[in-house]
């Protein structure tokens, strides 16, 4: 029942992952995408972190590349933590945590819908407030409805 | 002999009214027994978040009132907290003790509205309705003298309020909170112990605590399930930490304990509201910023405990006078996450009730 | 009890359906639909010898008008204020929300109406029987109002369905409301059947 500063959840993080999976960086962790599933389910699993609730996922364009950001919470210990995870623009396909966090199902839609970024994994990824046939990804930044 | 049936697939909305706006809901029933529902959400999709990326910063509060419109003052509070953080900086003391005001009357308004659902969703046809809503007039009647609006008030400033109360509004408000227990009261006379009601609600559409952490739910539904929650407790904003109150929680989670929940946090939001008129000081209540901000680069979350749970904002900066990245995590969308749990397996007619209890507003859900 | 599953169409052919409309409604609603106001220009032709069936006709439609279920967004709440204690819009005869199109003749936009929308309230207008009215209430209702430059935001329900009042105000109050319920009233007044289905 002890909540962690976030230095101390970084310094347990990179003793156990090498600092080209996670880094810290202000004020947040910055995961690879290849490693985001194992890192979530240490997060997740481990009791001192016992990260058991996301609250929110979210996707930003950075004309290039797409953030895709995580913040999450412990109940019990009720510290909190954002992870990052780069994607790039040309390949948006993104590990989906809908296993770990059930409460990531219909936002990881919403980021597909309205980002374009796909979440490998997701038990019914498809368009979530946009109908069938709606051309673009309204969020990105080079969208434009053309009006 | 066992009768053989086959499953039907019966479509409910978007425009029904039950749905609390526009939903809809795929429900396949097997007799009256509802055995798979899709929710398709979408139909209210008016891209509030492409259109504050759009505009200036100060522009967005309109915007942000016209997310949830039964529960605008918190939705536009938490905005600006959240630009006031990007910005670093300070709310004078009075315009803290009016926002808090403001926030809680406006929780108890929206509370007003679920519970009336839940009465209405059973079939008791808008009469215990008319009684929620002799009451949450008075509430808008309050905000009327305030900001001259009834439902989107636009009254929060980056630094602020828009203006002082008039003078009128503390002895109406006083007024208001001396009687609203009393109304409270009666409320319970009508629906706690209904047979109808109790027979409707008791039991029905469990949502286990662990199904609803798992689900990331949040707000009276979190804490109907028994998991104590709440924003102004666990990570206090503004001046709660100032305030005595009680998160109340349910054991059950069923939609009994639901409407149950609301009506203890509406008696709660009545003691904060209590206390932040005593102390109310004296002085400013918006230090001067400028229209046109241009917040320094960087990226903010704040979450607040809006009526229906967690409301947060994320946002991105660039430094210049618009929002580089507006994101909302709307409490309404992901409490609909363990709707299929919850539904699955009961009646058709409970399933409405379910669906109400969770107290949805299409507006935040879609955006 | 062992329930099968088939569908006749799968979900991915029911969205691609709904997709299809939502595109075909959207391409064929560009321009916006002729108000009817062409009662005011037939006022004088009005036939004196059928004054009282008018007088009997419109009497009884002004007084009964029900309005339909149609309550996408913020201004439902001031339709509801409206139609509570407090406003009572049954003084008009029309404490009756109707949930079935056909049993209406009254269509309230209360709200923003997107595209994603916009077929089925074409829908639920082409169902209600003549004769039958549209108010389009709060800004979103007349222009799209705030978010009129959003990608799924329909620029007014005009683009969808004729109609006959306008009630500014984001959201109207609900005496504003009731005043453009009155102005409706006074326009049903002014038919006649002499001119009906011209």
């Amino acid at each position: 029942m002890q909540a962690l500063s976030f230095d101390e959840i970084a310094g347990l993080i990179s003793a156990k992952y090498a600092p080209e999976m996670v880094a810290p960086s202000q004020g947040s962790l910055v995961v690879g995408g290849e490693h985001l599933l194992e890192v979530a389910s240490y997060l997740r699993g481990t009791p001192e972190l016992d990260f058991d609730y996301l609250i929110s996922v979210t996707a930003v364009d950075y004309r290039g590349h797409f953030e895709i950001v995580y913040h999450l919470t412990s109940l019990q210990h009720s510290h909190s933590l954002v992870l990052k995870v780069r994607c790039p623009q040309d390949k948006p396909v993104m590990p989906s945590v809908v296993s770990l966090w059930r409460g990531a199902d219909l936002q990881e839609r919403e980021v597909f819908d309205l980002m374009g970024v796909s979440f490998a994994g997701h038990p019914n990824l498809k368009r979530l407030f946009l109908w069938d046939g709606f051309k673009g990804y309204p969020l990105r930044k080079d969208y434009s409805s053309g009006t | 002999m066992a009768l053989k049936t086959e499953p039907f697939v019966l479509n409910i909305g978007p425009l029904h009214p039950s749905t609390h706006g526009v939903f809809r809901l795929l429900a396949t029933l097997d007799g009256e027994v509802v055995i798979d529902i899709e929710p398709i959400i979408g139909y209210l999709h008016r891209g509030i978040e492409k259109l504050a990326e759009e505009r200036e910063y100060q522009k967005d509060i309109p915007l942000c009132d016209r997310l949830d419109y039964v529960a605008a003052m918190s939705h536009s509070m938490a905005y600006v907290m959240a630009v006031e953080k990007l910005l670093g900086i300070s709310v004078p003391e009075r315009a803290e003790y009016i926002r808090v005001i403001m926030v809680e009357l406006q929780r108890i308004a929206s509370h007003l509205l679920a519970v009336g659902s839940i009465a209405n969703e059973i079939g008791t046809f808008f009469t215990p309705f008319m009684y929620m809503f002799r009451e949450r007039e008075r509430i808008l009647d309050l905000f009327d003298m305030v900001c001259g609006q009834r439902l989107l008030y636009n009254y929060m400033r980056f630094g602020g309020v828009s203006h002082d109360l008039p003078e009128e509004f503390i002895p109406a408000l006083a007024k208001f909170i001396n009687q609203m227990p009393g109304y409270i009261d009666e409320y319970d006379q009508l629906l706690a112990e209904n047979e109808i009601l109790l027979v409707r609600t008791k039991g029905i559409g469990v949502l286990p605590p662990e199904l609803a952490i798992n689900c990331s739910v949040s707000g009276p539904t979190l804490r109907a399930s028994g998991v104590a929650r709440d924003i102004r407790r666990c990570d206090p904003y503004s001046i709660y930490d100032r305030f005595e109150f009680d998160i109340p929680t349910r054991t059950a989670g069923d939609c009994y304990d639901r409407y149950r929940q609301r009506i203890e946090e509406m008696r709660q939001s009545l003691r904060i509201i209590r206390q932040a008129v005593e102390q109310l000081p004296q002085g400013k209540v918006n230090s001067q910023v400028p229209i046109r901000v241009r917040p320094p680069q960087g990226d903010v979350f704040v979450h607040v405990e809006a009526p229906r749970g967690e409301l947060g904002f994320y946002l991105v900066s660039d430094g210049s006078e618009k929002p580089y990245r507006f994101h909302i995590r709307a409490p309404s969308l992901i409490n609909l996450t363990p709707l299929r749990e919850m539904i699955i397996g009961w009646k058709l007619a409970d399933a409405i009730v379910i669906f109400g209890s969770i107290d949805i507003i299409m507006g935040e859900i879609d955006r | 009890m062992e329930v099968g599953r088939e569908r006749i169409y799968s979900a991915a052919e029911l969205d691609a359906h709904e997709g299809a409309l939502i595109e075909a409604l959207r391409a064929s609603s560009q321009q916006p639909v002729t108000d009817p106001d062409e009662w005011l220009q037939k006022e004088l032709q009005r036939n004196v010898l059928v004054t009282s069936v008018d007088a009997v006709l419109n009497w009884s439609r002004r007084s009964s008008l029900w309005p339909v279920i149609c309550f996408p967004a913020c201004c439902a709440f001031e339709f509801i204020g409206a139609s509570a204690s407090r406003f009572d819009m049954s003084r008009f005869g029309m404490d009756i929300l109707r949930g079935s199109p056909r049993q209406a003749d009254l269509l309230i936009t209360a709200g923003t109406l997107t595209w994603k929308m916009a077929p089925q309230v074409r829908r639920l207008y082409d169902q209600m029987a003549e004769p039958k009215w549209v108010i389009a209430m709060g800004a979103c209702g007349i222009t799209g109002g705030i978010f009129r430059d959003s990608y799924s935001v329909v620029p007014g329900y005009n683009r969808i369905v004729p109609v006959d009042v306008y009630v500014p105000g984001c959201p109207p109050r609900p005496e504003a409301l009731l005043n453009g319920i009155e102005m409706l009233r006074q326009k049903i007044n002014a038919r006649s059947i002499s001119t009906e289905g011209e």
